[in-house]
């Protein structure tokens, strides 16, 4: 008799216990855009992620998990082929025909804000961790991020005239109003002389001469895929612009120049001090 | 006695493409990205029960998509196969006469100029296809013979993708991309409400487009003969071109643009089962619909969990191919 109440109590905590971890074992998650993975990175819920998207570049371990394709193109079965239990998708994230699939198979799958603006990532932040559980981590992590940020920012503006470039394929863009590259910018403080183009836009010589940007940011692949900084500033397009003469040419790691994430801060203050060193160097520069 | 033979090898070679067909229909429903095990689903036909999600992904996932694929497959092999024989020319598909260049413009009117989604991208898609290629026939009748439409095609084409490109100036970087997917065409749309209307829809026009079988083999004569043997040739070019548009212009509309189906499985028939339309136009319908259910099974499977654009696959599998056929063909 003793011997069976014992098994059944046994039996009963062992099962109980058991649900509770498996509960926390179970949660399959999938981030979907690279603004998204990061924060669950940085909330520690990478544990649970069994699947990123081709845009979730940083931190360098997402790109070993196994990748759904380009998050506005989800292929619904490939979604569902890794059994999630939760996904969490950027705002951005489609097409709605998959949103819906996924949704049909009882995948819970919610979306987050993804624009690029400090309010946009404070929202995501706190979205993402409500939905993991870890509401408790977030005030922290935003609350770094801002004096981060306002540290980078300083106390003055430089107020200079700016343009993002890239080199993609050949043919050199600028970034204009509305990218990621235009509101990054403006948060450093500087004026970006193409807002008012839509997005990336092939440039010329004759018009960046007469936009004479003070600054020019370069991403670091686009200055490898031109053969070095040398060629950047020999380049026909920038060669005769402020920003070559006195040297304002701050090179962004790409992946800081692409994502409106929790780097941010570390972005800003890579172009501010890219401007802060040339200005020491500026009454020399203007000496020769 | 000759002729039955005759008769014989083809209904053969037109059995074997079912077959094939078949085949190919039952792999692509049991297998990708999701795991399901065969018996399950042999199981789950025969009244038994499957995983609920598994169920799902076969039902609402899968099979509509593969049935959007037989459809799309046979409506692009049969109107590839009517192009050539009307133009008598081996180089001709429905994009020719503008149709997919109006397709283009028009999902890249409805990607860039408003919020997209596949109901407007498919519908302005759709809009594109048929105002061009009326467009391109309206101008093509001032001439007596085919040249007339054939430049009308070419020129409506010229300004479908300059006005593309206009737009195109102006889209950003998520609009490029869309674009970009658009054109290498995907059947990841498929639901079972297109279904719905899309299937009666092609069996109609495509039904109607092989009842001109005996016409079309008068047409490889010439357009004189055409015209002895009792057909009226402006009426029958006026129809025919009607037919395709209306054939092909939906499944555009919903799967984006699939190359090289059109253009290379009516050769490949052709060069099996020979000239006579009668076994050419059913079978480049089946021959279509195999190629494009065999195209979305690599798409799937190739790297999951990701999918590549069925148009990618349609072209780097086929295009080797053609080229290997046709200099074994020269070596014959």
């Amino acid at each position: 008799m003793f011997g069976f109440w014992h098994k059944f109590l046994v039996g009963t905590v062992t099962m109980v216990a058991g649900l509770g971890v498996a509960q926390a074992d179970t949660l399959r998650l999938i981030s979907l855009g690279g603004n998204v993975t990061e924060i669950i990175y940085a909330l520690g819920g990478d544990q649970w992620l069994v699947g990123t998207d081709q845009s979730s570049l940083y931190p360098l371990a997402a790109q070993d998990l196994p990748n759904v394709g380009y998050y506005r193109r989800l292929p619904a079965e490939g979604v569902a082929s890794l059994r999630p239990t939760l996904v969490i998708a950027s705002e951005n994230a489609g097409p709605p025909r998959s949103i819906e699939q996924l949704r049909a198979l009882g995948i819970t799958l919610i979306t987050v804000s993804d624009q690029p603006t400090v309010a946009s990532l404070h929202r995501r932040v706190n979205e993402i961790a409500r939905a993991i559980g870890r509401s408790s981590e977030a005030p922290a992590i935003l609350e770094k991020f801002d004096q981060s940020l306002a540290q980078a920012r300083g106390h003055f503006s430089p107020n200079m005239r700016a343009m993002t470039v890239v080199m993609r394929s050949g043919q050199m863009l600028g970034a204009g109003g509305g990218s990621t590259a235009d509101a990054i910018l403006k948060l450093a403080g500087l004026t970006n002389v193409l807002s008012s183009q839509a997005g990336y836009q092939p440039l010329s010589a004759e018009v960046v001469s007469a936009l004479a940007p003070d600054v020019i940011v370069i991403t670091s692949s686009s200055v490898e895929s031109m053969g070095g900084i040398q060629n950047v500033k020999a380049s026909a397009i920038l060669k005769h612009t402020p920003a070559v003469a006195n040297d304002r040419l701050i090179v962004l790691d790409d992946l800081l120049a692409q994502g409106f994430s929790l780097r941010l801060p570390e972005t800003i203050s890579q172009i501010r001090q890219g401007i802060d060193s040339t200005h020491l160097k500026s009454p020399h520069a203007q000496t020769h | 006695m000759l002729r039955l033979t005759n008769l014989n090898s083809r209904h053969r070679g037109l059995l074997l493409i079912a077959t094939g067909l078949c085949l190919a229909t039952l792999m692509a429903i049991t297998q990708g990205a999701y795991p399901i095990i065969l018996m399950d689903l042999i199981g789950w036909l025969l009244g038994g029960s499957m995983d609920q999600v598994a169920e799902n992904v076969v039902l609402n996932i899968r099979l509509p998509r593969v049935l959007l694929g037989l459809l799309t497959g046979a409506a692009l092999g049969l109107s590839g196969a009517v192009m050539q024989a009307l133009f008598r020319n081996p180089l001709a598909e429905p994009g020719l006469v503008g149709l997919s260049a109006g397709a283009s413009l028009g999902a890249v009117i409805a990607i860039v100029l408003t919020s997209g989604g596949l109901l407007l991208v498919g519908g302005f898609a759709f809009i594109g296809a048929l105002g061009a290629t009326f467009l391109a026939y309206t101008l093509g009748q001032r001439s007596s013979n085919n040249a007339g439409l054939l430049l009308a095609g070419i020129a409506i084409n010229t300004i479908g993708f300059s006005a593309m490109g206009l737009l195109i100036v102006q889209a950003n970087d998520a609009e490029l991309r869309d674009l970009t997917f658009w054109n290498m065409g995907s059947l990841a749309g498929a639901n079972w409400s297109i279904l719905a209307w899309l299937a009666p829809w092609i069996t109609v026009t495509s039904c109607l487009l092989m009842r001109h079988w005996r016409a079309l083999n008068a047409l490889l004569l010439g357009d004189h003969e055409t015209f002895h043997l009792g057909f009226d040739l402006p009426q029958l070019r006026g129809r025919l071109i009607t037919l395709i548009a209306l054939t092909v212009a939906p499944t555009v509309a919903v799967t984006g643009g699939i190359g090289f189906v059109g253009l290379v499985i009516p050769h490949l028939v052709r060069l099996w089962l020979g000239a006579d339309h009668r076994w050419v136009l059913p079978a480049s319908c089946l021959g279509g619909a195999l190629a494009l259910t065999l195209a979305d099974w690599v798409a799937r499977v190739a790297m999951p969990p990701m999918e590549l654009p069925i148009g990618l696959v349609t072209s780097l599998i086929g295009g080797p191919f053609f080229v290997w056929l046709l200099m074994r063909d020269k070596q014959a």
